[in-house]
């Protein structure tokens, strides 16, 4: 664990437990930037002070997004994964895609404006310490909840392969902070046919193969889940999926975001925004 | 220093703003201090095991939202070992709120969860989505009745009836709840309703039809809220659509004791507390001294009284 060092992602309680009283709370933030990125896709910083800035890699808030126009008023709050959140700068950043009221909504907001957000929320990606090598398989928005996990292992002196999957080129959205956080990056399209799944596999093979993977994480794509899940079965590496389901409450209260997993004892209902949204790879059954 | 207490039945509250039950959990405490509320009302639990309705569970609509959670519950005993000293540490009294399938499951519910840290009992008598197409006890006199006399004969815990809005004589309910020997109603549970996807023609809920919540319900149930307080001896729980500390004054107002917030939560995780400061300052803005004093304390026209009253 990275505690001591001054970074983005060293605010993970230490295991001793220094109780925090209360680490969700619902925050009025500042919009510091809200730019879009590429087709579709937003970029949204906003100055969030603790707990908020304390948000850890796969966490999410849960956002009260405004009114586009006056015929939609988006009445729930919408989940987003935290792009980035530094502890230091008091700053958390998103990576959203517009699909609907919510996130046109988002998209509206201007510099200086008001945000409601409520976090952070759920349990994150568990990144062992012991570890030397990850592989990263992210699709979509996928990668706007894998890129913190990159910046987090970078701190930790682990070697980071990312394969990242998308539509197009343009798509491909954190591949420069990628990079910047040292990463091994991969890119495959539908454009160019790249990203098919079994040429995905063609290329998670060598690197199971050669036996350095400590441990696998994906989000984004059901495929590739499926992919990834067989492969880290086969060569026995522990791993990690990060899920969505629409959310009333986000806090574990009211049960409307469950999924089935494969429990020993045969399956169960979990909770996606408490349980999860980070999930054990091989409990996710095929759907 | 304004009072906020109250009495219901047996029970002494120190505030009258507590949790809806389904609405709530012990994640709630890593918001804010539990202590806070006046009562805490744990989700509805079944003496069966059961895993719930098909998602989508929720949906959206203009000031609401419809659920069909279909009450996944993992039985009494869970309930009794797992839930119940979640709470151990907090001084506000614990309400368990039941559901079960016939008269002698809910008496028997009531004697199982009858346990130390459990204050009282509420009885969902009216969870509209459960396999009778809506149909629950709550849609009549009779069956309201007998299910309270069964759960008060089988437990010295305080009974309060969660009464359904989906009946079209609710102060007959009401009457019925406080004959079987209910200490308080609580009005209401959620609407029943649905909604369908134009572009899919398909319904937004996997279970087809689910509860109405939210502020969409509010004006219903606070006539509701305010026809049952007319008619009966026993404390009226208001519930529906409350959203702020102004929807419990008016709440009050209209003739309820307490209230209990629902949907709000899922907005805003600190609504509760927010409501319970709020009150407070409203109080002594208002020289109220006892915020109990606003109880029924609604003005109206002297000969409109009689006729308000009379929509039974
Ligand atoms: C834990 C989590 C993290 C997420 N992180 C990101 C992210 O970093 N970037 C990003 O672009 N998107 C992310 N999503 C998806 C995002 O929440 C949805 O795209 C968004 O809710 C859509 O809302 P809307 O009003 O624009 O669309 P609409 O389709 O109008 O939404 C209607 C309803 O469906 C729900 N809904 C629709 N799509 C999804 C979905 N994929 N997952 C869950 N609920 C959905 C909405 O919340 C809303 O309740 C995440 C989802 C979850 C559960
Ligand atoms: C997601 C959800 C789950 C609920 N589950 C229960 C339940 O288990 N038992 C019950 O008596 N009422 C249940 N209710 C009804 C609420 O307790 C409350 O009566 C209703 O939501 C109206 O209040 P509101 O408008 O403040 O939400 C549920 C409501 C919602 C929205
Ligand atoms: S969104 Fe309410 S329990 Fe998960």
């Amino acid at each position: 664990m990275a505690v001591g060092v001054s970074s983005d992602w060293t605010s993970e309680p230490d295991a001793a437990g220094v109780a925090v009283a209360f680490p969700i709370s619902e925050q009025v933030c500042v919009v510091l930037g809200n730019r879009p990125v590429a087709a579709g896709y937003w970029h949204l910083e906003l100055d969030a002070p603790s707990p908020a800035c304390q948000a850890r890699p796969g966490q999410f808030f849960h956002l009260l997004c405004p009114s586009p126009d006056e015929r939609t008023t988006p009445f729930f709050r919408r989940p987003m994964s935290v792009y980035g959140a530094d502890a230091n700068a008091a700053r958390v950043e998103f990576l959203y895609k517009v699909t609907g009221g919510g996130t046109r909504g988002l998209a509206t907001l201007q510099v200086g404006d008001a945000l409601n957000m409520v976090g952070p929320l759920g349990r994150g990606f568990h990144l062992d310490p012991a570890g030397r090598h990850i592989l990263i398989l992210a699709r979509g928005v996928g990668l706007a909840t894998l890129a913190p996990l990159v910046q987090l292992a970078k701190l930790q002196g682990m070697a980071v392969t990312a394969v990242l999957s998308a539509r197009t080129t343009d798509h491909l959205l954190s591949v420069a902070r990628m990079h910047r956080h040292g990463a091994d990056v991969i890119t495959v399209t539908d454009a160019d046919g790249s990203s098919d799944p079994d040429h995905v596999e063609a290329l998670l093979r060598p690197l199971f193969a050669a036996g350095r993977l400590d441990a696998v994480f994906t989000c984004g794509s059901n495929r590739l889940l499926l992919l990834l899940k067989r492969l880290a079965k086969a060569h026995g590496v522990p791993g990690q999926v990060a899920l969505e389901q629409q959310m009333a409450c986000g806090l574990g209260m009211c049960f409307c975001c469950v999924r089935v997993f494969d429990e020993a004892d045969g399956t169960a209902y979990r909770r996606v925004c408490c349980d999860g949204p980070v999930f054990d790879l091989q409990t996710v059954p095929a759907w | 220093m304004v009072d906020l207490s109250l009495e219901i039945g047996r029970m002494r509250l120190k505030n009258p703003v507590m949790p809806a039950s389904g609405t709530f959990s012990e994640q709630l405490g890593q918001v804010f201090d539990l202590n806070r509320l006046g009562a805490l009302v744990t989700k509805s639990v079944t003496p069966e095991h059961r895993d719930g309705n098909p998602v989508p569970r929720v949906c959206e609509t203009p000031s609401g939202m419809l659920n069909s959670i279909g009450i996944p519950s993992k039985g009494l005993q869970h309930f009794v070992e797992q839930i119940v000293p979640l709470y151990s540490g907090i001084d506000t009294p614990l309400v368990a709120s039941l559901s079960a399938p016939t008269v002698d499951a809910f008496a028997a519910a009531a004697a199982t969860v009858s346990v130390p840290g459990v204050a009282a009992i509420e009885a969902n008598i009216s969870c509209p989505n459960l396999e009778a197409n809506g149909h629950a006890f709550a849609m009549a006199p009779d069956t309201t009745e007998a299910v309270l006399r069964a759960m008060t004969a089988a437990t010295d815990r305080p009974i309060w009836a969660k009464l359904t809005p989906n009946t079209g004589d609710i102060v007959a309910i009401a009457r019925a709840a406080e004959a079987g020997g209910a200490e308080a109603v609580v009005v209401a549970n959620t609407f029943l309703a649905m909604a369908i996807d134009i572009a899919t023609r398909r319904p937004k809920l996997g279970n087809v039809l689910g509860g109405l919540s939210g502020p969409a319900i509010k004006p219903i149930v606070l006539r509701m809220v305010h026809q049952c307080s007319s008619h009966i001896g026993i404390p009226v729980i208001g519930c529906g659509g409350i959203m702020t500390a102004d929807d419990v004054i008016e709440y009050l107002l209209a003739g309820a004791t307490a209230v209990q917030v629902g949907t709000a939560t899922f907005l805003h995780p600190s609504a509760m507390t927010k409501m319970v400061e709020t009150l407070s300052a409203y109080a002594r803005t208002h020289d109220v001294d006892r915020l109990q004093d606003l109880r029924g304390a609604v003005v109206l026209p002297d000969d409109m009284a009689m006729l308000a009253l009379a929509a039974e």
